[in-house]
């Protein structure tokens, strides 16, 4: 094709990059409207529709603000459904590159568990390859002074989420209790139910906990100034962006994480780095913040959350050791799983949802009382954090012949089974941690460093 | 709340009172002064006229005279109207201060003001309205009580037969003889498509589901026609009734009216309509006493063209953005809310109580083999009588615009006659004779259409005509799909540059590839049919789109790029008269001299053109 045969006007619009997650450049946009779909019928936000007629129309927020000072919740399922890249995710990768050149930063990586069964795809492996190995290497060659898991995070926020749910189920304090690590669902639950907040768990996400876990404990005890201490989250999402910039997501003045950054651009930096991932040896996390449990691996997917801290609530409030690890009826893709889990002599009564409209269904439930359930575990994204928005982009066609949400949570599910340790509370390295630096989960020092607090933000209801 | 019984004594009392209003032979001292309140004649200073005419009889304590409010009489160019009962005198372009000589001429002393009365097309004056030629040709149905019976009275309606048709139905007659009826009848949708009335209830009777809804879609767009709003405006009741017999037929219990916030005496009628006969039980829980349940609402249209389209109207009733959804399923299986929808246009519900009372074989004994009963349309454009007429199926468009429509203006010559707005298409001076029906104006390019026909003279051009209703659809596209989004803007591009002279021929080429790609490819009627303007007028004055691309001149003059005025000399008597007329003195010459134009100054304003008395210049 040498010429288009019908030139004329275009429209033109200006690209808004004021949000922390999400940049939308509708000079791209084609107007298939698959985010409005997405965000109206399966999020049920409706943060963007169509606004203007025929040649004019484009998709836009309310008054046509910027998406950031508007209902979304910064899931990003929009840009997971956006054929042309006219939605994208805000890109951090300069950041990151100019503190990995600066040698006097000591810049440390951590990645969230959904990263290692999707990275692959990006390079052209089969959906749901596990290459946890290949990563770390490729984050080594990249630069990055120490390699840890997110997930040594996820086992203090099971730690910490268990211990508060056993003491708010004793007193019976604001149950049920949901969980709090999905920012988009924070900043969700802060819009749309701000009278409800005081039901969300007070811990903050789990790479926040790791964030503030390293530039306290671990810089003190390699002595090192946190100052120079640079924080690089990978994760699945697109939210995380915007939480790690929250005010309160601070100790001693400095942020737990200093940047974050998707799957997608993690690939973009190891391609741009020329590196060939798919002939990269398997290395393993740095020690001594690299060692995770099997409980921990499983919090990307939906129900994971909820599994691993019923396997710790269970031993510490019978004393006794789990005989079937597996809770299979919080797993598997229903929109709203409900299941009675009986510990000691007490019947719990949990729920899972994923998927903001999912959770829409429950709060309302909550909000007019009809809510028997102790424990909610939600995620934002469809899915869980697999399914995120900062994952590798599939075309419909994939999307629409594959179930990739159940070959993701497969890969996931076998990096549990496979684990030595599948419990939170039997990680050797937290026990050495709350034993020498933090004290007792729950109480002063832990709160200080792994608890946040919430704020309603009434304006943004619709 | 009223029985069937009092109902039948309020219609057979008020139409002995009323009969002088359709018999001139009533014996009756009363007289009647009906002055139309229609949109176009209140805009002209009617209400002013109605309270005048009170106001006066008041002063000179007149007994037995009446003053009426009624709807639309039609023939809006003579507007405002006044007519007086029981004598049908037909006073035309009344002003406020005339009511005064009306009164003490007319009323008083009975003798006619014949400085008021109306010249028919052969200039004869004539005193009465049915010995108007407008009027000769028509058959009324949907309009029968327009112009008849004050609209915001509920009695009048019932006095000429109003509501006895629902009350037959619910007395006498099953869902299924109803239905039977109507498809009988022949009866088409009158909003454009022509689907037939009868198949589309059946269907929604068919359609599995408890709730079902009865829409009526006054939501009318088409640039120059206003059926809809002036029997919204003459005859409200009309609708209320069939939407009440459609909601029996097909098992609904609740109906919407969907009308354009740009109507806002319609709007005021309905409400009144609506508050009447819910105050006489018509509307609402258990009418005449039977277990049928029926309620309508208005709902207000902002004003988009996509709108008129069934599904987009369901979407804007239900609360969000007008734009069409993807049909099949049709809104008989999936409407409003997911519920099985009955959809009609307010002409096609204007017709139904005059089926169930006259029978489908009266019905279907108007009109073509496959066209039946009586179309309404809005005659407008370069024609005399500017106005709504109602004529059966199968007249011919010469009799409509020149016998009904009294012919072309200032001596001019037909060019065409557009119909159906902006989905039609237009129809050249060959095709005159063609019988008015669905098919044979499909056959010849056009559409039926919800009914304007919009006439013009040479001195239109067809080029502007298309661009004219590309423009319109360019600015009612909803957006949701690419080939109408996009592909109108584009064929709106290259129209405005053939008008500009700066076309080639390819741009013909691609402009009909643009059209046939549009139609094929648009998800709704609106994009669908939004290429026939240009289709039909490229059928028709191809010559007329090649003159602007090759030769770069517009003959109509209307393209000002284009048009190239010159002073035939031979025909130039040097009187000098465009000379001083001309605005900006761009004709040169002194004395006896032959003119001419400097073309360099000249304006293409035509002033000069108009005012020669040689028909020297073009």
């Amino acid at each position: 094709m040498l010429d288009i045969e019908f030139k004329g006007e275009r429209t033109e619009h200006t690209v808004d990059d004021k949000s922390p997650s999400i940049v939308r450049d509708f000079n791209k946009c084609i107007l298939c409207r698959r985010c409005v779909a997405t965000c109206k019928n399966i999020q049920k936000i409706g943060a963007i529709d169509c606004i203007e007629r025929g040649f004019e129309s484009c998709i836009s927020t309310t008054y046509d603000h910027s998406l950031n000072d508007v209902n979304c919740t910064f899931c990003g399922q929009c840009i997971e459904s956006c054929p042309t890249g006219a939605l994208h995710e805000k890109e951090n990768i300069n950041d990151v590159w100019a503190k990995l050149k600066d040698p006097d930063t000591y810049v440390v990586v951590q990645t969230a568990p959904s990263i290692r069964v999707a990275l692959g795809e990006e390079f052209g492996m089969k959906i749901g390859t596990n290459v946890t190995g290949k990563m770390i290497s490729a984050l080594k060659a990249l630069g990055f002074d120490k390699v840890f898991d997110t997930n040594t995070g996820a086992d203090f926020t099971i730690m910490e989420e268990a211990t508060e749910f056993i003491k708010r189920f004793k007193e019976n304090d604001n149950l049920p209790m949901t969980t709090s690590c999905c920012p988009g669902w924070v900043r969700f639950a802060e819009m749309e139910y701000p009278e409800n907040l005081a039901h969300l768990s007070s811990c903050k996400s789990p790479h926040q906990m790791f964030g503030a876990i390293i530039k306290s404990y671990y810089a003190e005890k390699n002595n090192i100034d946190p100052k120079n201490i640079y924080v690089v989250s990978v994760m699945p999402c697109i939210a995380k962006k915007y939480e790690r910039q929250r005010e309160e997501m601070k100790v001693n003045g400095l942020w737990d994480v200093d940047a974050v950054i998707t799957t997608r651009e993690l690939a973009r930096m190891i391609k741009q780095a020329n590196i060939e991932f798919d002939k990269l040896e398997d290395q393993t996390f740095d020690n001594p913040m690299g060692e995770a449990t099997g409980a921990a691996a499983i919090f990307g997917v939906t129900g994971g959350v909820m599994e691993a801290a019923l396997r710790t609530a269970y031993e510490l409030i019978t004393g006794e050791e789990l005989e079937k690890l597996d809770f299979e009826e919080v797993r598997g893709n229903k929109g709203i799983k409900k299941a009675i889990v009986k510990i000691g002599n007490k019947e719990i009564k949990v729920a899972v949802v994923h998927g903001l409209g999912n959770a829409r269904k429950v709060m309302e439930e909550i909000k007019n009382g009809t809510a028997d359930y102790s424990f909610v575990e939600v995620m934002a994204c469809p899915g869980g954090c697999i399914m995120g928005g900062g994952q590798p982009i599939k075309n419909s066609k994939i999307r629409m012949t594959t179930d990739i949400a159940a070959k993701r949570a497969a890969a996931m599910y076998s990096i549990d089974e496979r684990s030595v340790v599948r419990k939170s509370h039997e990680n050797p390295i937290l026990k050495e941690i709350y034993k020498e630096y933090i004290g007792k989960p729950g109480e002063h020092k832990a709160h200080e460093l792994l608890h946040t607090q919430y704020t309603p933000m009434e304006e943004y209801r619709i | 709340m009223k029985t069937i019984e009092e109902l039948n004594k309020i219609r057979i009392e008020k139409r002995i009172e009323l009969d002088l209003r359709k018999n001139s032979n009533a014996d009756t001292r009363e007289k009647h002064i009906l002055v139309c309140n229609g949109t176009g004649c209140t805009s002209s200073k009617s209400p002013q006229i109605l309270e005048n005419f009170n106001k006066l009889i008041k002063e000179k304590k007149l007994k037995n005279v009446r003053v009426i409010k009624t709807g639309c009489f039609g023939l809006c160019a003579k507007g405002p109207i006044v007519i007086i009962r029981p004598e049908d005198t037909f006073y035309a372009m009344v002003k406020p201060e005339d009511c005064k000589e009306i009164i003490e001429s007319h009323i008083i002393e009975g003798k006619v003001v014949e400085r008021l009365l109306c010249k028919d097309i052969d200039g004869k004056i004539v005193d009465k309205l049915d010995d108007l030629t407008f009027y000769k040709k028509q058959k009324r149905i949907a309009l029968k009580n327009c112009g008849m019976i004050n609209p915001e009275e509920i009695d009048e309606y019932i006095a000429f037969d109003g509501y006895r048709a629902l009350a037959r139905v619910l007395m006498e007659m099953s869902q299924d003889e109803v239905i039977e009826i109507i498809d009988k009848s022949g009866l088409r949708g009158r909003g454009g498509a022509g689907f037939p009335t009868g198949k589309k209830w059946r269907a929604t009777k068919d359609a599995k589901g408890d709730t079902k809804y009865i829409v009526c879609n006054a939501d009318e767009g088409d640039p120059g026609a206003f059926m809809d709003r002036s029997i919204l405006e003459g005859d409200p009741h009309s609708v209320l009734e069939a939407m009440e017999i459609a909601g029996y037929a097909v098992g609904a219990e609740k109906g919407y009216i969907y009308v354009r916030a740009e109507y806002p005496i319609a709007v005021q009628r309905l409400k009144i309509a609506i508050e009447q006969a819910r105050e006489y039980g018509i509307l609402g829980k258990n009418i005449f006493g039977t277990n049928f349940n029926f309620d309508i609402e208005i709902r207000l249209g902002a004003g988009a063209f996509v709108c008129g389209e069934e599904t987009a109207l369901l979407e804007s009733i239900e609360g969000r953005r007008g734009q069409p959804r993807v049909k099949p399923p049709y809104p008989a299986q999936s409407g409003l809310w997911g519920c099985p929808t009955l959809i009609n246009n307010v002409e096609t519900y204007a017709n139904i109580a005059q089926i169930i009372l006259k029978g489908a074989e009266w019905y279907s004994s108007i009109g073509t083999a496959n066209s039946k009963g009586t179309k309404v349309f809005a005659l407008g454009g370069n024609v005399n009588n500017v106005g709504l007429v109602e004529v059966p199926m199968g007249t011919t468009l010469r009799e409509i615009v020149f016998d009904i429509g009294g012919g072309i203006p200032n001596g001019r010559e037909f060019k065409a006659a557009q119909t159906g707005g902006p989905s039609g298409g237009c129809i050249p001076k060959e095709h005159l004779d063609t019988p008015i029906d669905y098919e044979s104006l499909k056959e010849i390019g056009s559409m039926m259409g919800s009914g304007g026909l919009i006439v013009m003279d040479d001195t239109k051009c067809m080029v502007c005509l298309a661009k004219f209703y590309l423009q319109f659809t360019v600015g009612e596209s909803c957006g949701k799909c690419t080939p109408c989004r996009i592909g109108t803007k584009r064929m709106l591009e290259i129209l405005e540059k053939l008008c500009k002279g700066e076309g080639s021929e390819y741009d013909i080429y691609r402009l009909e590839k643009l059209a046939v790609n549009i139609k094929k490819a648009s998800i709704c009627g609106l994009g669908q049919s939004a290429p026939n303007p240009v289709i039909s007028t490229l059928k028709y004055f191809r010559e007329e789109f090649r003159q602007h691309a090759i030769e770069k001149e517009c003959k109509a003059m209307e393209c000002k790029a284009l048009a190239r005025i010159e002073i035939d000399e031979e025909k130039c008597k040097a009187c000098g008269l465009c000379q001083r007329n001309c605005p900006v003195n761009a004709i040169e010459g002194e004395g006896r001299e032959k003119r001419r134009i400097n073309q360099n100054k000249c304006i293409k304003c035509t002033t000069c053109i108009r005012s020669c008395p040689f028909h020297a210049i073009g």
